[in-house]
């Protein structure tokens, strides 16, 4: 088996990873039949779209028009498969519908482009209404890809909402049926002055509250897949308690306590079960609970810390999780009723996974030179499953940790701290090949997690 | 007064812990009178003169630990008013029950109008008294039997780790001794150990890690002697930090189990 290293260089200049693998793997031709295929671009070259500014509707419409234009444009721009041109080199117009849209200007040096996104936005009694078209620039005689048309309320936020749903739309019809996350949420542990609550945000940094409000520390949220409920670790008088949070009814709902301290939960794939790390027997454990935390049985069992589940989503029949069974912590995979277990990582330091939607990859932190005085760095890293062959996503940029995946399996949000002070740390997203990282947060962001849709 | 009214379960502890004693004190004290004026050693008394009283009081049983109760039981004879210190006037012959909440010297006295003896009993208390060491009387007067918290640091100090480690290092283990002994001392007091850890590595990992040393903790304490209910172990991890330098004195410092008094 060939384990790949990457260099660097190259992977800077490539864009997708999967050209990546392939360019590594072909160096070793004789061996490399397979390929590390992370579903970034499913197939093709990214697509070269443009996004033309809407064509105002009405006079009062161009804040939100502002909002709604900066929106769509930051959704396809990030989600890693579209070339975006950019605005200086589009044609300065602004088609309102079909038959203002010339798409052989479009297509044309230097937008060059072959998709077009155009539309008019316009506020009238209150409400906002969108007319949203997608345009085939190189099929001058049936362009019409797509058109949508969206009315709400006029509010920043619903500018927002309308401008991540078009963008779904698009990306949902281009990228290989793969639905977008522009609706998706990041939900994260917020760092304030001696106590940590979870907070919510949008995809993309905007619109960041609060959920709890509990004073005291609260770690590892990690959202039900059908988004209703919010699962979590809580500091009280017993220690940590698993404790689980409704979205829908906007307060605490039971979850049975089980004696002794449980944290880092993880949901099955069916929502119907809690994986999570349980010390009522002692050396903290992995458990399976259901929702409510009822029907509790013990999955391993060994001395030293196991912790940090996450279920493969894809077939929820595995777990990967974190063991101190033979000192440093590892990445482990077991079949979820703790048979079938094997080793993932060979050394170093290794925390916090988070299983691809695919169910072929993990990512997880690992500081592959841990220890006192090494000069190791703690970075984010893909494993393929199967082969246990694995890429280093991040280099040199500090302290980084709790990678979780996008539904689209497209991007990975992280935590980083670049001097490697606890409350420095921000919310980071970038693509499953290491590209496009961005901060969504300030200092005080940690432990995200990405819904499920 | 009324002598139901006057058995108010105080007085009537007061008078049976007499009882007991006065089974004893009695027989002497009729030993007493009898050697100053023997009734029968006068021999038949004037008709006109009356006999002096005689008086008995005896309690069963004559130990009882607190909350039990005793039965007081007297006879007089000649007498025309008996009264038990602590009850008030009573029967001339009677039983009472009464539960005294220490031991009680029960003082019976029988007026006739030949004269007026008395009779004792004493009915011993055994109430449960926390040990206390001898040598800490301050902290035991001053906070009740958890000890103050200077006492306790003093004498119960916090462990420390290596890195990455749970097992306990020989320093703790020489510290966890006395700790024993003087948790051995003080049955009173219960314990929390907070498991800590340092800043580097995983959130999550680290929440196992400090659970493993506060056990490692507890482990040792319960092979030196504390019963397990009076330890309580909380997993802090790397959340609550004693010193938040990244250098290795002041992970040294976060590495620990930490004992404190669990109020």
């Amino acid at each position: 088996m060939v384990r790949i290293r990457t260099h660097f260089p190259t992977l800077r200049q490539l864009p997708l990873l999967a050209a990546i693998i392939l360019l590594a793997a072909s160096t070793f031709a004789a061996l490399a039949q397979d390929n590390v295929f992370t579903g970034t671009n499913t197939g093709n070259d990214r697509i070269r779209i443009a996004v033309a500014d809407f064509k105002p509707g009405s006079p009062d419409s161009a804040a939100l028009k502002r909002t709604f234009d900066a929106t769509l444009y930051a959704d396809l721009a990030t989600a890693g498969i579209f070339d975006v041109v950019s605005k200086s080199l589009i044609p300065q117009t602004t088609p309102g519908g079909p038959p203002e849209m010339n798409v052989n200007q479009w297509a044309a040096s230097p937008s060059s482009a072959s998709m077009v996104a155009f539309g008019s936005f316009a506020i009238s009694a209150g409400r906002l209404t969108a007319n949203g078209y997608l345009f085939d620039a190189r099929n001058a005689q049936y362009p019409q890809v797509l058109a949508k048309q969206y009315n709400e309320e006029a509010s920043e936020d619903s500018a927002r909402q309308v401008a991540h749903r078009f963008a779904d739309e698009i990306i949902f019809r281009l990228g290989g049926g793969i639905a977008g996350i522009a609706e998706s949420k990041i939900y994260y542990v917020k760092i304030a002055a001696g106590t940590k609550e979870i907070w919510e945000m949008d995809y993309d940094g905007a619109n960041q509250h609060a959920i709890t409000h509990l004073g005291t520390i609260t770690l590892s949220p990690r959202v039900s897949p059908d988004n209703s409920r919010l699962a979590f670790s809580t500091l009280g008088r017993e220690g940590f308690q698993i404790r689980t949070y409704s979205l829908l009814l906007g307060r605490m709902v039971n979850f049975a306590s089980s004696g002794g301290a449980s944290f880092s939960p993880a949901w099955s794939p069916s929502g119907k079960d809690l994986a999570y790390s349980s010390t009522r027997s002692g050396s903290p454990s992995i458990w399976i609970s259901d929702s409510n935390g009822a029907l509790s049985r013990r999955i391993t069992s060994f001395k030293g810390g196991d912790v940090s589940p996450t279920y493969n989503p894809r077939t929820g029949s595995q777990i990967a999780w974190i063991s101190g069974r033979t000192g440093l912590p590892q990445l482990y995979v077991m079949d979820s009723d703790g048979t079938s277990i094997q080793r993932m990582t060979d050394g170093g330091y290794a925390s916090s996974p988070s299983w691809s939607p695919n169910g072929q990859f993990i990512a997880f932190a690992w500081d592959r030179k841990y220890g006192p005085g090494a000069p190791g760095g703690q970075d984010i890293y893909i494993m393929e499953v199967a082969t246990k062959r694995w890429i280093q996503l991040t280099h040199d940029i500090g302290r980084c940790d709790f990678p979780s995946w996008s539904p689209d399996g497209r991007h990975i949000v992280f935590a980083n701290t670049a001097d490697g002070q606890p409350t420095h740390m921000k919310i980071w997203t970038m693509l499953t090949d290491g590209t496009q990282r961005r901060a969504l947060t300030g200092p005080g962001g940690d432990m995200p997690n990405w819904s499920w849709k | 007064m009324n002598p139901m009214k006057a058995m108010n379960p105080m007085n009537l502890r007061n008078s049976l812990t007499l009882a007991s004693l006065l089974t004893l004190a009695l027989v002497s004290g009729c030993h007493k009178k009898a050697s100053g004026i023997d009734p029968n050693s006068l021999g038949p008394m004037p008709a006109a003169t009356a006999a002096a009283p005689t008086a008995t009081i005896t309690a069963d049983p004559l130990a009882i630990d607190l909350g039990q109760s005793v039965v007081l039981n007297w006879r007089t004879q000649n007498a025309t008013v008996v009264t038990i210190d602590g009850i008030g006037e009573v029967n001339l012959n009677g039983t009472q029950t009464v539960s005294p909440s220490n031991s009680t010297n029960f003082h019976l006295t029988a007026k006739g109008d030949g004269g007026l003896t008395e009779a004792n009993v004493r009915v011993t208390v055994r109430v449960p008294v926390a040990p206390t060491a001898p040598a800490l009387p301050a902290d035991v007067s001053s906070a009740g039997d958890m000890g103050t918290d200077a006492a306790f640091k003093q004498n119960v100090q916090d462990a420390y780790f290596d890195y990455d480690s749970a097992d306990l290092r020989p320093d703790a283990s020489t510290s966890i001794a006395q700790a024993a002994a003087y948790l051995a001392a003080h049955p009173g007091i219960r314990v929390v150990i907070g498991g800590y850890a340092d800043e580097r590595g995983s959130a999550e990992y680290n929440l196992a890690l400090a659970e493993n040393r506060a056990n490692a903790a507890r482990t040792a304490l319960i092979s030196a002697g504390v019963a397990p209910p009076r330890l309580r172990v909380i997993s802090y991890g790397k959340e609550k930090q004693f010193c938040t330098d990244s250098n290795e004195s002041c992970w040294q410092q976060n590495r620990r189990a930490q004992f404190s008094l669990d109020r």
